[in-house]
């Protein structure tokens, strides 16, 4: 007889628990669901995401197409980093383009130096499902980011507007989801619901999932707005009070280049931005998102509107 | 390496529920400077005299200008050796479908009193509760310690008063912490005005608290969830059934049943992305490809020839009913989703209402309306494979949901 080997644990660690929730999420809804979609934009958190969601098919295909709201306004290496993933595990790409939208006159750009189009992705977002019909939408949100995010359900009702009813909402029990709709309506669903800032990044050094290189520390000319360091790129205008600089630095959060700002940082690898934002004093959206310091209801008031 | 521990608190601002919250996230250093700076700045506007740490989880515009927690929030920390995930929800009455949500998937309940006013209704419906959603944990602390003159003998009165109590109801394993959220003592450290007491922390109970034997690891449950088939040149004949292991363990070359054909066969391997394993269990979502080909299809479940679930379309259940605007009543439709296969279900009768506070049983009560609790009987249009919920909290539960607004109306627990 063989000797009896050590006792198992019967313990997931936290990270692969996490992973372990989120697959089960991703393929209820491909069992449950016509035409899901996952967003993509090329941030880490859309990036975790995918990985997992490929992971949950293996050996398969990704069973659904995935999306970017494209707002025009991107970094040149996050449009390369989407363009190489959608290449290398032979996704289908559907763009929804926000200078599109503006050019055919749907939407409005808003005014004002330091204008971001994060409010006016919404109407894209919105009609790119209709277009597609899709039924559910995947997004990379987290509770941890924000107060009324922390209050958004896994599978999250929204009705023919999009719109989300935080008062309204269906209680989530168990591992049990409830994705039941009429036509026309749709379920935004987050599969990194319970996951931290720091999970994210655990997570990444744990799986080597590739991201943009902007995460990591490298110099740039930046220039300096509302405490922030933004990127000196094509996308902004320069008032002429507006020094240009080169610092070292890296993104927490990527989203509209013209109003996501970098951090200063020396850390140029996973392990060093895992010290970095376990040590960090400062959310990564207070930190670096000008969108969200609208007011104390920011997220909230976009959300209701469809907002991701 | 470090676990995931999923925790329900619930109770109101004045037992210092927040406050205590509040302490574990600041002194593990889960609270932002930005996030703090904020819930200051809205405190002094509002004309608080100190920082209202409810803030910080009152994340909804109406919850910030009524002062009140209208829903489940979740708050995040972690400690070496343990992530938390805390689930917060509001204590009064009419909040207990948010309470029951929050309790489904908790490994540890804590339950508040002020050592000033001892045990009240509200901690004996929540030390209910967490019986009823079979939590593994309950941790009773009486806070507001100061406040008492940190007495061991007010302290040991309380202790025994809810012990007494909870002996009623179906717990495993209680612990009472005295503490002072407020000034710190019990929360994270150990107190320095309290020698009598030689228990732990409360963060360090926490943190040692054995939840690995929590899960049912003898009976073998796999409801399949999703197929795998991956029509490529490589994997041309892959099959996979893939899911979430709800109970026992799964390993290569176990004989395995599959319900509802009863066909038998033989697990051939367990995939994962990361490669194939010896041996899965709960809650690992995995691929199992059996040795034989049989139709196998969502909402199958796979179990052991020897060790078999339910299979049984009259279902005995607790059901907690969470709709405000239409009653469980006798002879009712209503569409039923448990482990990864939905059918509908028809009420047969409501045996009892319970009364959460006193536990007295009504047999008379005719319907449920939002928030109460009920013995049910349910028939449905297919079999389900289903366990006790008290032996297998994924097995024994499911959710009501209504056919004509698509809402979640239900929660039951089988008996």
């Amino acid at each position: 007889m063989p000797a009896p080997s050590p006792a198992p644990s019967y313990q997931l660690s936290h990270l692969r628990s996490l992973e372990a929730e989120a697959i089960h999420i991703i393929r209820e809804v491909a069992a449950e669901f016509e035409r899901p979609v996952l967003l993509f934009s090329g941030g880490k958190d859309s990036a975790v995401m995918l990985h997992i969601a490929r992971k949950a098919f293996w050996p398969a295909k990704l069973p659904f197409a995935v999306m970017h709201i494209d707002t025009g306004h991107n970094y040149d290496e996050v449009l390369a980093f989407r363009d190489a993933e959608v290449e290398k595990h032979g996704l289908r790409l559907v763009v929804a383009s926000v200078p599109d939208a503006l050019a055919a006159g749907k939407v409005k750009e808003a005014a004002g130096q330091g204008a971001t189009r994060n409010r006016i992705q919404t109407p894209v977002l919105l009609e790119a499902i209709e277009e597609n019909e899709f039924d559910a939408v995947f997004g990379g949100a987290r509770r941890d980011e924000e107060k009324a995010r922390a209050k958004e359900r896994v599978f999250s009702f929204r009705d023919e507007f999009g719109q989300w009813d935080p008062k309204n909402q269906r209680p989530e029990l168990w591992s049990l989801y409830n994705g039941r709709h009429h036509r026309g309506e749709h379920i935004r669903v987050f599969p990194l619901s319970n996951w931290t800032e720091l999970d994210i990044w655990q997570y990444i050094g744990a799986d080597e999932v590739s991201l943009p290189a902007l995460y990591f520390a490298h110099e740039r000319e930046v220039v300096q707005r509302d405490g922030m360091w933004i990127g000196v790129t094509r996308h902004i205008t320069l008032g002429d009070d507006e020094v240009v600089e080169t610092r070292t630095v890296r993104f927490r959060t990527i989203g509209d280049a013209t109003g996501t700002g970098a951090v200063e940082s020396t850390a140029a690898t996973i392990e060093q931005v895992i010290d970095e934002v376990a040590a960090t004093r400062l959310t990564e959206r207070g930190a670096t998102r000008a969108d969200d310091r609208i007011s104390e209801a920011g997220m909230e008031d976009r959300k209701r509107e469809g907002y991701f | 390496m470090s676990e995931l521990l999923r925790l329900a608190t619930a109770g109101s601002v004045d037992d210092g529920k927040s406050t205590l919250i509040g302490r574990l996230l600041y002194d593990s250093k889960a609270i932002f400077e930005d996030q703090l700076e904020a819930v200051e700045a809205t405190s002094a506007r509002m004309g608080a005299e100190y920082t209202n740490l409810a803030l910080l989880t009152d994340g909804l515009r109406a919850e910030r200008e009524q002062g009140i927690t209208i829903d489940v929030a979740y708050r995040y920390f972690a400690t070496p050796r343990r992530k938390f995930i805390i689930a917060d929800t509001p204590g009064h009455i009419q909040y207990t479908r948010n309470m029951v949500t929050g309790a489904s998937t908790a490994d540890l309940a804590l339950i508040l009193v002020d050592a000033r006013k001892g045990i009240v209704e509200q901690s004996r419906r929540h030390a209910f509760l967490s019986s009823l959603l079979q939590i593994p944990h309950l941790v009773l602390c009486v806070n507001k310690m100061d406040l008492v003159d940190w007495s061991e003998e007010r302290f040991r009165e309380i202790s025994d008063e809810f012990r007494d109590f909870a002996a009623k109801l179906d717990i495993s394993d209680l612990t009472t912490i005295p503490v002072s959220a407020l000034v710190g003592d019990n929360v994270v450290t150990r107190s320095e005005n309290m020698p009598w007491y030689e228990g732990a922390s409360l963060l360090h109970h926490m943190e040692q608290v054995h939840i690995a034997s929590d899960r049912n690891l003898i009976d073998a449950r796999f409801p399949v969830q999703y197929v795998i088939r991956p029509h490529s040149a490589e994997h041309h004949d892959y099959r996979g059934y893939a899911g979430t292991v709800a109970g026992g363990s799964f390993k290569p070359g176990d004989e395995v049943l599959v319900l509802p054909s009863g066909f038998t066969s033989r697990v051939k391997s367990i995939d994962t992305a990361d490669g194939p394993v010896d041996e899965a269990y709960s809650p690992m979502s995995v691929a199992i490809t059996l040795t034989d080909e049989i139709d196998i299809s969502r909402g199958d479940m796979i179990c052991r020839p020897h060790n078999q679930p339910r299979v049984t379309q009259d279902i005995e259940a607790m059901v907690c009913w969470m709709d405000e605007t239409s009653a469980l009543t006798p002879r009712r439709k209503l569409a039923i989703k448990h482990t990864t296969r939905s059918a509908r279900a028809l009420v047969k009768d409501l045996q009892y209402r319970l009364d959460v506070n006193t536990l007295h049983r009504d047999e008379a009560a005719p319907e449920l309306v939002l928030n109460e609790i009920g013995r049910v009987t349910l028939r449905t249009t297919l079999p389900l494979f289903c366990d006790e919920y008290r032996r297998n909290r994924t097995t024994g539960s499911f959710i009501l949901i209504d056919e004509d607004t698509n809402g979640t109306v239900g929660a039951g627990m089988i008996l």
